[in-house]
């Protein structure tokens, strides 16, 4: 039996279109877009045609900024060794938040042990950075700001054109991580002051072990992976065809449908937590009300363990992802929570909730129903609950 | 699922769910640093477990360890249940993921706990608070196991070199 699934942050199905341009590009045995015969060109006029749709998605200028990848990771990857490796001796800090990926929180930590400073910037109770903070955090050693466009715990969006405008003016590469954003939210990057972008291909139901690289013309960057000339010579290695159509696809169909799809997961969001508390009570939103995906909502839900909640409306029928340190194999509270300044106890009985394309109203309120029953048992169960009420 | 069937019908249909108002003992581990707490309230007649009844804040493994804890103790003597571990109550769940073993494997100490809060009381110490212990013991003979991938590291890791994870200040 397949969950109704709110936990879109994690995975979004394939659009019927989009499987059916992969389906038909493995039919199509297309060759190599690299080789020089006809049968090369037919398949770089795909992958051609595909940059493109991507490219128009985030408003590049130039289809050739894009760089495809195998995904958010490697782009985040790419993006900031990339860049480490292209500036040095030119400076050898760093300036990111505390709320990132661990794709960003990773890569910066390999590059300390290669003597590189990092500045990790707080963000407010709201869950946002305060772009007069980057301003101040920059050095004359900078080379880099690195700040998420969207949390992936929270949906919180962070004021990046500021940010951007900042890094810009003091002559500062600039890189966010646009992996919860890009075809939810519309993206420029000219807007957003952004040298680098980071996007990828499920987030906008394409397939998943795509996505992309937005390195705007004259940005200087090592390649990650190093071999052929593809990609701009930006990305080496034989081009993942199928998948890039179906990100193609994918991309053309977010461009087209943005407003009637965020008005939908708008309006699921809004229902939600405006129902909420005719449900349950004594939680928390960490989501910030205005400046957020409109798929996202987050909630501590006090007195009880996320891992327990979640299990428990799986057993209802419903997929939904908890950032308790019990469920997320580190056995460690979300840094993004505790960054927030939520307690070791809220931060374990939180849920996070991604609505998705498919999700009706009807869901959300059947949904709702299940929360409290789980709630009320959970409760009933903890010593915590017990403690405060007694 | 990461959880045997036996863990799932523990954390699905849990047994001995509550607070004994009148406890003879009562005995509380973890803290939510940690992750998991969970009280025992025990009932004893006849230097028998007549009743035993637990409350946990914690994940699915944690509730299954503390109903399936329940389930062994109860009818027990306070002889046969002092022998009971954490490792008896892991198995009789047929195993917990590696790295639940050490946060939320902890029944068999709450149990012990209330156990001595019982014989403390019937000594005549009294305490305003339940037996308690805030902090996870390392109780591996000084050494530590990676919650991650279970191999042995030394108490003052801050990183699991055969994993690759960090650790922090709080792994057992």
């Amino acid at each position: 039996m397949k969950l109704i699934n709110f936990d879109h942050i994690s995975a979004n199905p394939l659009l019927p279109e989009v499987k059916q341009v992969m389906i038909d590009a493995i039919n199509g045995d297309y060759h190599n877009p690299s080789s020089q015969h006809s049968d090369g060109d037919a398949a770089a006029a795909l992958l051609d045609a595909a940059r493109e749709a991507t490219a128009g998605l985030i408003h590049a200028e130039n289809p050739k900024e894009i760089v495809f990848t195998s995904g958010g990771t490697e782009s985040i990857n790419h993006a900031i060794k990339g860049v480490a490796m292209a500036t040095q001796g030119k400076g050898n800090h760093i300036v990111t938040s505390n709320i990132e990926h661990n794709a960003v929180i990773r890569s910066l930590k390999r590059l300390k042990s290669f003597k590189y400073d990092v500045t990790s910037l707080s963000v407010d109770s709201s869950g946002r950075i305060n772009p007069e903070d980057v301003e101040k955090a920059i050095t004359d050693k900078t080379i880099l700001v690195s700040i998420m466009h969207s949390n992936n715990e929270t949906g919180t969006i962070q004021p990046i054109a500021d940010i951007g405008r900042i890094a810009r003016e003091k002559k500062v590469l600039f890189h966010t991580d646009a992996v919860d954003s890009v075809g939810v939210v519309p993206i420029d990057v000219r807007e957003l002051n952004v040298d680098l972008l980071s996007f990828a291909s499920n987030t906008f139901y394409g397939p998943t072990g795509v996505g992309g690289l937005y390195v705007r013309r004259g940005t200087r960057i090592f390649p990650l992976l190093e071999g052929g000339v593809q990609e701009n010579n930006k990305r080496a290695g034989t081009e993942n065809l199928t998948g890039i159509i179906g990100m193609g696809k994918a991309a053309e169909l977010a461009a087209r449908d943005m407003d009637a799809r965020y008005r939908h997961l708008l309006d699921l969001k809004r229902y939600f937590l405006a129902e909420l508390p005719n449900y349950i009570d004594e939680y928390i939103i960490n989501t910030h009300p205005e400046h957020s995906l409109p798929h996202v909502a987050s909630v501590s839900i006090q007195y009880i363990e996320g891992e327990s909640v979640m299990l428990m409306l799986d057993d209802a029928g419903f997929a939904v992802s908890t950032r308790s340190a019990c469920a997320t194999g580190s056995l460690r509270a979300s840094h993004v929570l505790l960054s927030l300044g939520l307690s070791h106890a809220d931060a374990q009985g939180t849920l996070v909730l991604a609505f998705g394309l498919e999700n009706t109203t009807d869901e959300v309120s059947r949904f709702l129903a299940e929360l409290k029953n789980i709630v009320g048992t959970l409760r009933n169960m903890s010593p915590l609950y017990k403690n405060t009420t007694g | 699922m990461i959880y045997s069937q036996v863990v799932m019908d523990h954390f699905k249909n849990p047994r001995n769910v509550g607070v004994i108002e009148d406890a003879d003992g009562v005995g509380e581990v973890g803290n939510p640093l940690c992750g998991d707490m969970m009280t025992i309230y025990l009932k004893i007649n006849d230097n028998r477990i007549d009743d035993i009844k637990f409350q946990t804040f914690g994940c699915g493994s944690a509730i299954a360890v503390s109903s399936m804890l329940t389930e062994i103790a109860k009818g027990k003597t306070i002889d046969e249940a002092r022998k009971i571990t954490n490792k008896d109550v892991a198995d009789a769940l047929e195993g917990l993921p590696k790295n639940k073993l050490h946060c939320s494997n902890l029944g068999a100490d709450a149990l012990q706990l209330a156990i001595k809060d019982y014989e403390d009381r019937k000594a005549g110490i009294t305490r305003p608070e339940p037996a308690r212990k805030e902090e996870h013991e390392h109780t591996h003979d000084g050494q530590c196991r990676c919650p991650y991938c279970d191999v042995e590291i030394s108490e003052k890791a801050s990183f699991c070199d055969a994993c690759q994870h960090e650790l922090g200040d709080e792994h057992h």
